[in-house]
């Protein structure tokens, strides 16, 4: 009896995530594989085709949310396929893209410098089916234009990652997920040595759609991302937290 | 079905011109001057001043004395030819081909034109009146050769529409200076009292020949339709091209939006059954004031599809101004090529750079914030990091291979390397501190230098000590030290990237 009714409830919920906008991928989609933090989403896989919004305050956080999607956007390119990167100033450096396993000629890159230009210009892309992914560097983003862009790509299936640098107003959006990526300190193989290691981040998943949100450490080793076990910096800035 | 030509002889085309720009030359005797081995001498002369026995060429002294009250104007060079133009641009309401005749007239193809008029009396009527309604004395012929155009609008009475039957018998009563002959040879006919064409058209071709040249029988020929004469037009119709003349003159931004739909789906219809597609195509709008309105769109594929024409072009219907109303439509297809249709998959799958949809989406966005702003990048063969790669064409079918990734690469790079103060150990250990936007920045690992070397065959300057510095915090930046260190100088440090 217990089981029937967990069972039946299950059953709902898969038929109400399509409806909340989680579509279920197809044979060809490609499957992004975050290790851990895979099991915090409804289904247990990364939601594609929704749009995630990513908070930074400063240049350097841009820089580590953009490696972080990358990352995302190398599993998503795996089968070939074209991503739009769409900024009000491009600062993008193509050849490091193929550090994370993205073919820099697949990234075609769109500078439009009128703000109003920047919603029209994201809305197009994301109404193309069969792109990849579309990145937007955008500062503002209120409601009304987050529902627009999460109805248009529950429709085209394109997922939409938001890079917001600074913004001025951290209101509701209707984007699926919201995170938040700060650089870490790397881990050098053995102490003492010289040399800077493979790029660490700090991810907080601040928000997500039927999910549980949460916050991992995590490095990019090569080909994919690797949650660090333990991190003796952390330990360190605990204490100056204390202290101050 | 045989070719039609219209020749238009602006008798008065200097001063008549003259007459519509200054009003307070209306109505009175007007002569164009110029200098003339030391003497003014009258190089056109208007209606009034003819009338009183006034004519080109005679001193503008003794003018002067015939009629006191003449108004003259310097003469200005370049003039006519200039008019010329313009006029015949202004013609392509009337047909496509219009070619200018620099004795001061304009020569028009208008085979197949005619009937749109209701006829050729009432085709030549409506030029007249245009004409006329623009202040210029015309005469105007219709024929079936160029020759026999051009020697009815000068020397016919009247406007003069010649049949294909009575042409060979209409020039014969033409003097022979209508056969556009030059001056020599008119003048030894008329030595030997030829004065008109029926007296020497019958004559045998090799007297002809041996005593006027060769110059008489090709022109005879011409005229009687018997060798073709080509024709320059001004602007040569594009090879695949749709005009839509309108009879209510359009003033709205919906009346233009239905034109411009017409003629899309006119030409994408036409390009399409010979496998052809729009490269660059311009929208132009004639107003009734004779200005012209102009709208370009341009795409990275060869494309027929009217819909995404459409949208290409809709954005831009609001910036057209109608003016008083516009009176014809013309869609150009400037760059055409052939279209391969490729196979197309059954179920969408991942877009490629070949792709319609995608290259759809890349025309609406290059229109809307510029086609230099769109770019896909490949790497260039440079040493220096802001110029290691370089916009590619996005029609590239073969994706470049060879990026180098071997060395550790920011994720962003600042356009123009920023200054920063820091503070570091000699001579070439990374640096401990620097201070970037009042910030300060204490750093904890360090990698480098990697040295890069200024291109010295492009320009001078000191090569760059790099260095990949991560701060307390964990963020990595990407610096470099300009030349070398050395005791005597200072040496500027920059910030020229960001890392993941």
């Amino acid at each position: 009896m217990e089981n029937s009714k967990a069972h039946i409830i299950a059953q709902l919920q898969r038929e109400i995530l399509p409806l909340q906008g989680f579509k279920s991928p197809g044979s060809k989609a490609a499957c992004v594989d975050l290790g851990v933090i895979n099991d915090v989403f409804p289904d247990n896989r990364f939601p594609t085709g929704v749009i995630h919004e990513f908070i930074s305050t400063d240049r350097e956080g841009v820089s580590s949310s953009a490696g972080f999607i990358a990352g995302i956007l190398g599993m998503l390119m795996k089968d070939g396929g074209v991503v739009l990167w769409i900024s009000s100033a491009p600062l993008l450096f193509p050849p490091t893209l193929s550090y994370f396993g993205i073919h820099p000629s697949k990234v075609i890159v769109v500078n439009v410098p009128k703000e109003k230009d920047l919603l029209w210009a994201t809305e197009e892309a994301l109404k193309c089916e069969g792109l990849a992914a579309v990145l937007v560097e955008m500062r503002e983003l209120d409601f009304t234009a987050s529902r627009r862009l999460q109805l248009i790509v529950e429709r085209s299936g394109v997922t939409g990652f938001i890079l917001r640098q600074n913004p001025r107003k951290l209101g509701t959006t209707a984007a699926v997920t919201r995170w938040k990526i700060t650089s870490l300190s790397s881990i050098v193989v053995e102490a003492g040595m010289p040399g800077v290691g493979f790029p660490c981040w700090k991810v907080e998943l601040q928000k997500v759609r039927n999910g549980k949100p949460g916050c991992w450490e995590l490095q990019w080793q090569g080909k994919k991302f690797e949650v660090i076990e333990q991190h003796e910096e952390i330990v360190v800035n605990d204490q100056k937290r204390k202290v101050g | 079905m045989g070719k039609r030509f219209v020749a238009i002889w602006l008798r008065y085309l200097q001063t008549d011109w003259l007459v519509r720009r200054h009003h307070h030359l209306k109505g009175v005797p007007l002569v164009v001057k110029a200098q003339d081995h030391g003497r003014m001498v009258i190089i056109a002369a208007n209606a009034l001043a003819r009338e009183q026995g006034i004519d080109s060429g005679m001193v503008l002294a003794d003018a002067r004395a015939v009629v006191p009250n003449l108004a003259s104007v310097d003469d200005e060079p370049g003039l006519i030819e200039r008019l010329l133009t313009n006029l015949a641009n202004w013609c392509i309401y009337f047909t496509p081909t219009v070619a200018i005749d620099p004795t001061g007239g304009l020569m028009m193809d208008v085979s197949g034109c005619a009937h749109l008029w209701g006829g050729e009396e009432a085709y030549l009527k409506e030029i007249r009146a245009r004409f006329t309604q623009l202040g210029y004395d015309v005469q105007v012929a219709m024929a079936d050769t160029i020759g026999t155009a051009w020697a009815f609008s000068r020397y016919g009475k009247g406007d003069t529409i010649i049949d294909k039957a009575a042409q060979a018998t209409a020039i014969q009563y033409l003097p022979a200076a209508s056969l556009r002959l030059e001056n020599e040879v008119v003048e030894k006919l008329q030595k030997l009292g030829l004065y008109q064409v029926k007296d020497f058209i019958h004559m045998p071709r090799t007297a002809l020949r041996r005593r006027f040249g060769t110059n008489i029988l090709q022109r005879l020929d011409q005229t009687l339709g018997n060798i073709d004469e080509p024709i320059v037009a001004v602007n040569p119709p594009a090879e695949y091209a749709e005009r839509l003349p309108c009879i209510d003159l359009i003033s709205t931004a919906t009346g233009i939006r239905i034109a411009l739909e017409k003629l899309l789906n006119r030409l994408c219809n036409q390009l399409q059954k010979q496998q052809k597609g729009l490269r660059e195509v311009i929208f132009k709008c004639y107003r009734t004031d004779y200005q012209v309105q102009e709208k370009r769109v341009e795409t990275i594929r060869p494309g027929n599809n009217p819909s995404h024409l459409f949208k290409l072009f809709e954005e831009m219907i609001s910036s057209i101004a109608p003016g008083p109303g516009i009176e014809l439509f013309i869609l150009e297809a400037v760059k055409v090529e052939s279209v391969v249709v490729a196979n197309t998959n059954m179920w969408a799958g991942s877009c490629t750079l070949q792709s319609q949809a995608l290259s759809e989406l890349i025309d609406r966005l290059a229109t809307r914030v510029g086609s230099s702003s769109v770019k896909i990048y490949k790497p260039s063969e440079e040493y220096l990091p802001e110029r290691s790669f370089k916009p590619a064409a996005l029609q590239d079918d073969e994706p470049a291979e060879n990026w180098r990734c071997n060395r550790p690469r920011p994720m962003l790079l600042l356009h123009q390397p920023e200054p920063v103060d820091v503070m570091a150990p000699v001579p070439d250990y990374p640096p401990m501190l620097f201070q970037y936007r009042k910030k300060r920045h204490k750093i904890v690992k360090a990698d480098g230098p990697e040295r890069i070397e200024q291109q010295w065959w492009l320009q001078r300057g000191e090569h760059r000590d790099y260095y990949y510095v991560e701060d307390e915090e964990g963020c990595r930046y990407w610096l470099f030290r300009s030349g070398h260190y050395a005791l005597d100088k200072k040496h500027q440090w920059f910030l020229h990237g960001f890392f993941v």
